[in-house]
């Protein structure tokens, strides 16, 4: 176990907690850069991880540290999306202008949703962003001029400043540098007064107020920041998939935006990354061992003769290619992760670490909280 | 100059008169203690004066300044801060943040210079933090700076409630039952704190409370409410020994 011994306030502030720390993100990152060498054909779903990443990072903005949380994310990525492909296709505007557009825009979306959302708490907040993406999926649907309506819209290669990013190497790197800049700007953010004032909120709005936090402006500014960065992560999706059509934004993808807080672990940067990890290859997962699974279980049943195996394996095949297989595995994760680890991929991730720099003398009840039966009683 | 001031206050819940008609003034460095039975109305008092609640009737003044129908935040701005009888803090932060969260009132910095952590938010911060930890020593908090707050005692999370009203340098602080749930040396410790608060760093405590040993150890005045209502006011002792409150107390 390595104790940091802290010798100024400058340390409390900084980014990496000591320089070993710093070192194994400088690691990760050289990791990052190589990838794409290392496995060229899984570029694409890596972008995907990417931009996911910081769709993630959004709502855990909101979800994990405001306490807001919202079904309407999908909403916020559709609008970047499009809003990019009109400014950059239709009116010609240059990409990062484009973008910053784009992105300006769901801002402002965001504040429009998040003004109502005021006077709203808990589960009344989440149906009402859920009515909100409902209604803007309709609006992608019907506003012909500018989204495509029901045909779609296809969307060209990005070109910044002149150059034309083809490959999918350099969309790689597009979106790592967006990532990476989100992640900073949200640590930044979280450092300083306003992030203090956005976790205040979580845990105790009364009290936030009474220490002088205007619960107006700070909820807005949350739905506002993280809109903003959802609708950068959609212009980057709009490149990704290529296609836009109203079909991709619906309600599924926003509880696939939740999912990702959730099983990565609500109130964690950390956490945003692992659950954009887990929901954006577990498809391309899905997908490979829908290829070789039935082979394998043939395999190990053709011990009982070759036709017991072919039966099996048509069988495991049969079930691997049903079509709800997909949401059901997504479900069926959610449900155990909410049962067995609240705390998502990185509260797990903690908890090993502390095992083994405490080995032999981990105690599971190290974690277990104290139940508190003084619950204090809410003013309103 | 009026310091504080309660002018004609009355709250009503539905047909329940809450508070009625009350009225009193806080002098600049004194410790005014509110006391009475349950239900007479204190907390709702406070809740009034923290502006939580919407007073049915009547007016605050602060420092000349009618507070009666400003948001709740800019209670905090003026430099009043509260504590509450149930602990509010935030719970899965570290005892640092929530003081840190105290320092809110003097946020100097755009949202636009956070986002890039420039230098002057960075200067700002170490101010704050260097506040923070004055308190820290004043209340003797050292070991418990990084823990989170769901894992410290009940007593601690009283000090560290003490400590953050601190950090936002009140000119008044209002202290909700500081006592309340605490052993006896805790409260013991808390009658010191609220001495040297009054005494080292002069700032004006209104609190409400139900020990009476704590209230004759740091009161200056005592207000004895009943149903709502003022019976009496004077020192501590006085209070004590004016039938109308012995009769509140004890019935008959």
């Amino acid at each position: 176990m390595r104790f940091v011994f802290k010798t100024t306030y400058q340390q409390d502030l900084a980014l990496f907690r000591d320089k070993f720390q710093r070192d194994w993100y400088l690691a990760l990152m050289a990791c990052l850069l190589v990838l794409p060498m290392l496995l060229p054909e899984y570029l694409v779903d890596f972008s995907l991880v990417l931009i996911f990443g910081l769709c993630a990072l959004s709502l855990m903005v909101l979800a994990g540290f405001t306490g807001l949380v919202s079904l309407g994310h999908a909403a916020f990525l559709g609008i970047g999306a499009y809003a990019h492909v009109y400014f950059s296709q239709d009116l010609g505007l240059p990409w990062i202008l484009s973008v910053a557009l784009a992105t300006g825009l769901t801002a402002a979306v965001g504040v429009l949703v998040g003004t109502p959302a005021l006077r709203m708490t808990g589960i009344y907040l989440t149906i009402a962003t859920l009515a909100f993406a409902l209604i803007i999926q309709e609006v992608f649907n019907r506003w012909d001029a500018v989204t495509g309506g029901l045909r779609g819209k296809a969307v060209e290669k990005p070109v910044i400043f002149g150059v034309a990013l083809h490959s999918d190497a350099a969309f790689y790197f597009l979106c790592l540098a967006f990532l990476v800049g989100g992640l900073w700007i949200t640590r930044n953010v979280l450092r300083a007064p306003t992030g203090r004032a956005w976790v205040a909120i979580r845990d105790s709005e009364i009290a936030a107020q009474s220490m002088g936090v205007n619960l107006a402006v700070y909820k807005t500014m949350a739905f506002a920041c993280s809109a903003a960065m959802t609708g950068t992560a959609g212009a980057l999706f709009a490149h990704q998939v290529g296609f836009l059509a109203p079909d991709i934004f619906t309600v599924l993808l926003s509880i696939q935006f939740l999912l990702m807080v959730v099983v990565g672990g609500l109130g964690s940067l950390h956490g945003a990354i692992y659950g954009a990890i887990c929901v954006a290859l577990l498809p391309v997962l899905i997908s490979e061992a829908r290829d070789r699974v039935p082979d394998w279980f043939g395999q190990l049943f053709g011990v009982f003769g070759k036709s017991a195996g072919l039966a099996v394996a048509a069988a495991v095949d049969r079930f691997v290619k049903q079509p709800g297989l997909e949401p059901g595995i997504f479900g069926l994760i959610l449900v155990l992760f909410i049962l067995f680890e609240p705390q998502g991929i990185y509260g797990r991730w903690v908890k090993v670490k502390l095992y083994f720099s405490l080995f032999p003398l981990y105690k599971r009840a190290t974690f277990a909280r104290q139940k508190s039966y003084m619950k204090s009683e809410r003013l309103r | 100059m009026t310091f504080f001031a309660v002018d004609a206050l009355s709250m009503e819940f539905g047909g329940i008169r809450a508070v009625d008609c009350v009225s009193f003034t806080v002098e600049p460095g004194e410790v005014f203690t509110i006391i009475g039975p349950n239900g007479a109305g204190k907390t709702t008092i406070f809740n009034l004066v923290s502006r939580i609640y919407d007073p049915t009737d009547g007016r605050l003044i602060f420092l000349d300044e009618d507070i009666t129908r400003l948001p709740p935040h800019k209670i905090a701005e003026r430099g009043i801060a509260r504590t509450f009888q149930n602990i509010e803090l935030f719970e899965h932060a570290t005892v640092l943040q929530n003081l840190l969260l105290g320092r809110h009132v003097h946020k100097r910095t755009l949202f636009i210079e956070e986002l890039l952590f420039l230098p002057k938010v960075r200067r700002l911060e170490l101010k704050h933090r260097e506040a923070v930890e004055r308190v820290i020593d004043f209340l003797d908090l050292q070991p418990h700076r990084d823990s989170l707050i769901v894992n410290l005692p009940y007593g601690v999370r009283k000090v560290v409630e003490l400590a953050r009203a601190l950090s936002t340098e009140p000119k008044l602080l209002l202290l909700d039952e500081p006592s309340s749930g605490l052993n006896v040396e805790e409260t013991d410790d808390m009658a010191f704190w609220i001495q040297d608060i009054k005494e080292l760093l002069g700032i004006t405590v209104l609190m409400v409370e139900h020990d009476m040993r704590l209230v004759s150890a740091v009161s200056d005045r005592v207000l004895a409410l009943d149903y709502g209502r003022p019976i009496a006011v004077g020192t501590a002792g006085e209070v004590q020994a004016d039938p109308e409150v012995i009769r509140a107390y004890l019935g008959g």
